[in-house]
């Protein structure tokens, strides 16, 4: 059995007095895909955003529980989150490249870390060849990011984060605009990348889920449904209303 | 009886493309007089050669150099201070009381007169701080003036930055600092230096606070410590005392010139900056 890179237990978030996450314990194998999967406002995006301590930023948000990350420690007792941020990246649902050159995003985060930059160019080319893009921008590095299609451009939001050499790697719903292609080759991508990282993917799509995780989580209204191996729970769902959700009857 | 939409709306259009002609018409008739009345004066002689019989003869040469001096110290201090400011407001703080005082104080200091700005720089500058009329009380004293300009727009420019490029920020591990530096201000960039120009441009053509502060001494200043006089007073002075109406009017062509010519420059520059990447 794989080691576990992230631990949860008892997790529970609130805006306020609307608790949005109740409960969760969770493991995440290392060099695994979970993927997390859940209608709407079920709190996979604010698991994400307490992983990747982002839930900070929101006002009247408390967590409770514990999170404890291999390699970094409590959540609640290490506040460094910028030192979280370069172990645990995050890819976000809609592309947001940063205004400038294809290579300036890349080396964003890398420079930043401390990366010299003799290593820039290097990283740059393996982060693209990770999210499967170098072939598509290697001879236009300069161009202005804005310019690619969609789908390109949230793989250089993929290559941005892997320029960070995380150990995590957070996908919140990162094909919800995207074309079919797009999203095959970030699933292509997302297959390799396991090899080197710990992932969560998030996804309302559940043929999604079926074919790019290891291990796969059901959030319902704040609740964690089921978990176990991808295959298991979507031949032989545990729970009716997993079963009800693969089916489609919901959600 | 109702009037038909469609003639209200015709007659409207027209009253509004009016307006808007009236407006640029009035910038264009202002020009004009200034150009016809001045131009026939100025000559590179004019610009670069020093006064003699209190302006009556000779050039502006020292009135150029106290001018540009004014407009880039003035500059030099506003914005550091006032770019902070709006970044203090926009990004370091929540709205609370404290952040409303400092508004409210900003919008306090734009609507004071400049003549209110010449006495206090006067008595604090000049007097208190003993500074004498130099090109540093002048300088100061226009700096706190244009600062809710520079703090105002800074501040509209940095809060129209997407929020999500902050969070994208954060999320690659920047610091809050290095946000602001690398993804804030390059994006607001644009909107930052549109309030810069302004306040050149007010500075510049202030005449009340920098008659009480930097003097209006005709000789050519050589520290920041030595009184000086800018263009726009040397056009004051002379019109006023009937010193000379043709060099007022020189002057004056100059000074709108030159404006002119710092907001076409920094127009393109704003451009290309803004074009790059996008």
């Amino acid at each position: 059995m794989a080691r576990t890179k992230i631990q949860v237990r008892g997790l529970r978030v609130c805006y306020g007095p609307k608790e949005v996450l109740s409960g969760i314990d969770l493991d995440v194998y290392e060099n695994h895909v979970v993927g997390l999967m859940g209608p709407s406002a079920s709190g996979k995006s604010s698991f994400i955003s307490v992983i990747n301590g982002m839930i900070n930023f929101e006002d009247g948000a408390s967590v409770h529980g514990r999170v404890h990350i291999e390699g970094f420690g409590e959540l609640a007792e290490n506040n460094n989150h910028v030192a979280l941020r370069k172990k645990v990246g995050t890819v976000f649902a809609t592309p947001i490249p940063l205004p400038r050159s294809i290579y300036e995003n890349v080396v964003f985060g890398a420079k930043l870390k401390g990366v010299p930059r003799s290593e820039l160019n290097e990283v740059t080319e393996e982060s693209l060849k990770k999210a499967c893009l170098w072939d598509e921008v290697k001879n236009r590095l300069s161009d202005s990011a804005l310019k690619l299609s969609g789908g390109q451009q949230q793989r250089l939001c993929l290559a941005r984060t892997l320029a960070l050499r995380p150990e995590v790697i957070l996908l919140d719903e990162p094909c919800s605009g995207l074309d079919p292609i797009s999203t095959a080759k970030i699933e292509e991508a997302l297959s390799e990348l396991k090899r080197d990282h710990t992932i969560i993917l998030v996804s309302n799509n559940t043929k999604q889920i079926a074919r790019a995780s290891d291990f796969v989580a059901f959030f319902y209204m704040g609740k964690l449904i089921e978990f176990g191996p991808t295959e298991r729970v979507f031949t032989n769902p545990e729970n009716k209303m997993t079963d009800d959700y693969i089916r489609g009857k919901f959600g | 009886m109702r009037i038909n939409p469609r003639f209200t709306d015709k007659i409207m259009g027209g009253c509004l493309t009016l307006q808007a002609l009236f407006i640029v018409g009035i910038l264009i008739l202002i020009i004009v007089v200034i150009f016809i009345k001045g131009f026939p004066y100025v000559t590179a002689e004019f610009i670069f050669s020093y006064p003699q019989d209190m302006g009556r003869l000779g050039g502006i040469f020292p009135s150029v150099v106290g001018t540009i001096f004014l407009g880039l110290l003035s500059i030099a201090f506003a914005t550091p201070l006032g770019v902070g400011t709006a970044i203090y407001l926009t990004e370091y703080t929540k709205e609370s009381s404290l952040t409303r005082i400092i508004r409210f104080g900003v919008e306090s200091l734009a609507g004071i007169p400049s003549i209110i700005y010449g006495l206090f720089g006067f008595i604090f500058f000049v007097i208190k701080l003993r500074m004498g009329w130099s090109l540093l009380s002048g300088t100061l004293t226009v700096s706190i003036m244009v600062l809710p300009t520079i703090i105002r727009t800074s501040e509209e420019a940095i809060k129209s930055v997407p929020k999500n490029l902050r969070t994208v920020s954060f999320s690659l591990a920047a610091t809050k600092w290095e946000t602001v530096t690398r993804v804030i201000l390059p994006s607001a960039a644009p909107g930052i230096l549109t309030g810069i120009m302004l306040s050149i441009g007010r500075a510049v053509s202030e005449t009340a606070a920098v008659i009480f502060t930097m003097g209006s001494s005709l000789r050519l200043p050589t520290s920041i410590m030595d009184s000086g006089r800018t263009m726009a007073v040397h056009f004051y002075i002379l019109a006023r005392e009937g010193i000379s109406m043709e060099k007022a009017y020189a002057t004056a062509l100059v000074l709108v010139c030159s404006i002119l010519v710092i907001n076409i420059v920094a127009y393109y520059l704003m451009h290309k900056m803004v074009a790059r990447y996008s």
